[in-house]
This record gives structure tokens, sequence and C-alpha cells, in this order.
């Protein structure tokens, strides 16, 4: 075997793939808004009077759960036409990944709306704060500090999963390592050097949400 | 004229279905073997080793399944070996799996009260009597259930084999559906295959949760 491993493609093509970074974190970001309204809706069903919309959200965040993303992307891909939702890769991709992360998100919202007091609300009220003060500092506050954890564990969960959205060729970083890998053959060289970009955003991520939790969600609280 | 979706399409579709269980049992029973390794190194009190190992379990938890299976897939076939897909692609869930179902039994062992170990030691056993008679027997009652949700995402995980090449139920679906141009009627099946392999397995996994949470509160 005579292969030599030739990185210096991978730095020639550092600028792309930088941006494809930067197409990663905007799906991400993207998508991950669009979960967050999903599950703040979803959550609202979830808890209705009517019985059929309970049964529409537990059945949606069970099949989306139980179903793998590069399934739902195809059919979603197919499906938008068919609705008269001509849009692109990308677009695509933020619905696909949306949909997908808002199942999650009902999951992750449900969770850390049970899990306040009833009696820490009435106690806000018995101390005199109005109804303004008792939801930011009562009722957001502490539901946020419970479920910053998952919320943003799974926004990385997120951003790994799009580069899924390659499969449609949304424009992100592995559909252009794709396109790098197939200009140069050097499919190893390129892979590898793109997984360790994506540990690095991964990486700062989780850097980036440590330093906001400890900025807003420390005790003794500001 | 393109052939409709009919009882041959459906059968290919199930032949890709079996390749994705089968696929499944080997990354899973090959996974648990060397998970069961990673969490006991993860554990083993040696400051070194255990950094080593949690820098092992990050790179696999911040990177993308999808890129680990093309590092593994390309990787392998510079070494000279032909190997075949299936093998190549089993090997990439195997050290995935390695991964995170090390990470998972290594928070069962720790969540093992010290007690157990203390009393262990104090009567004598040596590590690996402590270990498999005292240890991981409740060790592994405590992870049963993220050991079943981390079942179900490998099953749904086997479906990005699709990408590079390999013909499971998802690969299935794409040959299908470019040949009957009836996209949505075949991901539909495709999906609903999937959910009757996944859905009983999230279903018993977050019933045992509750069991196990119910059971720690008395």
């Amino acid at each position: 075997m005579g292969y030599t491993l030739d990185f210096s493609v991978v730095w020639h093509a550092m600028p792309a793939l930088l941006w494809g970074c930067v197409g990663t974190l905007g799906l991400a970001l993207a998508g991950m808004t669009l979960a967050m309204m999903i599950g703040v809706a979803g959550v609202a069903a979830r808890d209705s009077k009517a019985a059929w919309l309970r049964a529409l959200v537990i059945g949606f965040v069970e099949v989306v759960r139980n179903t793998p993303f590069l399934v739902q992307i195809f059919f979603l891909f197919f499906a938008l036409p068919l609705v008269g939702l001509k849009l692109n890769p990308t677009v695509t991709a933020i619905i696909a990944l949306g949909v997908n992360g808002g199942a999650y998100a009902i999951e992750i919202i449900r969770g850390g709306v049970q899990s306040l007091h009833k009696g820490q609300i009435e106690a806000g009220y018995a101390l005199g704060l109005h109804k303004g003060q008792v939801f930011r500092f009562i009722v957001l506050k502490p539901a946020l500090r419970a479920i910053y954890p998952s919320l943003t564990g799974q926004f990385i969960m997120l951003t790994l999963t799009s580069s899924i959205c390659s499969a449609v060729s949304a424009y992100e970083l592995t559909s252009v390592a794709q396109r790098i890998e197939s200009d140069t053959f050097r499919s190893f060289e390129v892979y590898f050097s793109v997984t360790f970009l994506y540990l690095a955003i991964s990486w700062l991520l989780m850097l980036g949400f440590a330093v906001i939790s400890h900025r807003f969600f420390s005790y003794p609280t500001r | 004229m393109a052939p409709h979706f009919g009882l041959a399409e459906f059968g290919f579709l199930l032949r890709g279905l079996q390749w994705t269980m089968l696929l499944t049992l080997v990354a899973f029973v090959g996974g648990c073997t060397a998970g069961l390794a990673v969490a006991l190194l993860r554990t083993c009190g040696h400051k070194g080793v255990e950094w080593v190992i949690r820098i092992y379990i990050g790179i696999f938890q911040g990177t993308p399944l999808l890129l680990q299976l093309f590092v593994v897939y390309y990787g392998l076939a510079l070494t000279g070996l032909k190997l075949d897909a299936f093998v190549a692609v089993a090997i990439g869930f195997t050290v995935n799996a390695s991964a995170f179902l090390g990470e998972i039994w290594r928070g069962a062992i720790q969540a093992v009260p010290r007690g157990q170990t203390e009393g262990a030691m104090a009567l004598g056993l040596h590590y690996s009597s402590r270990m498999r008679d005292i240890v991981l027997p409740q060790a592994i009652r405590i992870s049963l259930p993220a050991t079943i949700g981390y079942l179900v995402q490998l099953i749904k995980g086997t479906s990005l084999a699709a990408i590079v090449g390999f013909i499971e139920l998802a690969r299935a679906g794409q040959i299908v559906s470019n040949q009957t141009f009836q996209p949505l009627l075949v991901f539909g099946v495709v999906g609903a295959m999937y959910f009757i392999l996944c859905w009983p397995l999230s279903w018993w996994g977050s019933r045992m949760e509750a069991r196990l949470a119910l059971a720690s509160q008395r």
C-alpha cells in the first residue's frame, strides 16, 4: 500500500469549511428557534381541554422520537412540495430540524413547568409581588433554570444531527465536506478533519452555555 | 412505466429491515462488551486512565455519528483491508456504542451507594468479585432504562449506514422510492417499520424508569 496521508487539501479548503461551520450553526440556530416555538405551542396543546388535541401532541412526540431523522427529512423533502411549499433544501432542513427538535422540546419544557410548585406562586402573591414579578422571578427563572441543562444539551444534539441534512444537500459543514471530498478524493483526510471541526463547535457551545449558566442561573440569585 | 409499490417492493423493504435488525444486534452486543470495559476503566481509580477514557467518550459525544461512520469507513479502507460494507459500518456503530454505553454504565456504577463497595472491601472481596457480585448487579438495574434508551437511538442511528451505501431499511426505502416515484408512501411505510421496532422499547424503558423512581422513593 503506497497511500500517504495528505492534509494539505484540507488546509486549502479551510475557508470553505469554516463557512460550512457558519452554515451549520445557522441551521442549528434556526432549527432550535422553530423547535422552541413548537415546544411551547405543544406544551400548551398537551394540557388543553380538547382530548383530540392532547392525543395529537402525544402521537406527534412518539412518532418523531421513534423514527430516524434521516427518514423524517426524506419524508418532509417530498411532502412539503405536495402541500404547495416549494422550498430550497436548506429551508427544508430547518423545518425538519425544527419538527424533530420540537418533539424533544415539548418533553423538556413540560418537565420544567411541572417542576414548579403551586405554593411558590401563592407565596409570591402573599409577599405582595404583582403578577409580572411573580411570572418573572417565580415562574420563568426557576423553570428556565430547571430545563436549561437539557435544553442546551438538546441544542448541541441538534447541531450534530444537522450533519444528516447533507442528505438533502442543505448548506452546512458536512455537505461542504462532501463537495471537497468529491473534488479531491481525499475522503479520510477531509472527514477526519471535519469531525474535529464538529468537536470544536460542540466544545465551544458547551463552554458558552456554561458561562451563561454561571452568569444567570447560579445561586445566590441576583 | 415505473412499477407500483406492491408486494415485491414491500418484501425488499422487509429484507432491509432484517439488515437493520442484524446491524443493531451486532453493534449492541459488541458495544455492550466494549462498553463494559470502557465503564470499568472510567471508574478504575487511576487518574491518567480515567482522563484518557473521558476524552474518548467526549470525542464520540461531541461529534456527529455520521462523521464517525465516514471516518471509520474510509479509515478502514486506507488500511488496505478489503472489508465488506456491513463489517465496516458494524465496526463504526460498535465503537460509538462502546462510548455511549460506557458513559451510561459509568454513571450507574457511581450511583451504587459507596457503602456497598466499602462493605465488600471489609469482607475482603477482591476487585473482580466486588464488581461481579456486588456492584455490577445493582448498577445494571439502575442503568437499564438508559441502556434501552440508547438501544432505540442505535436502531434509529443505523439508518445513517444508508448514506455510506449499505443497504439497510432506510437505503432500501430510498431505492424503492426512486423506482416507484411514490416517496410519501414508501417513506411512510419505512417510518412505520422503524416505529414498530422502536416504540415498544421506548415504552418498556419509560415504564421501567417510572418503576425504579417509585422504588427509590420508598
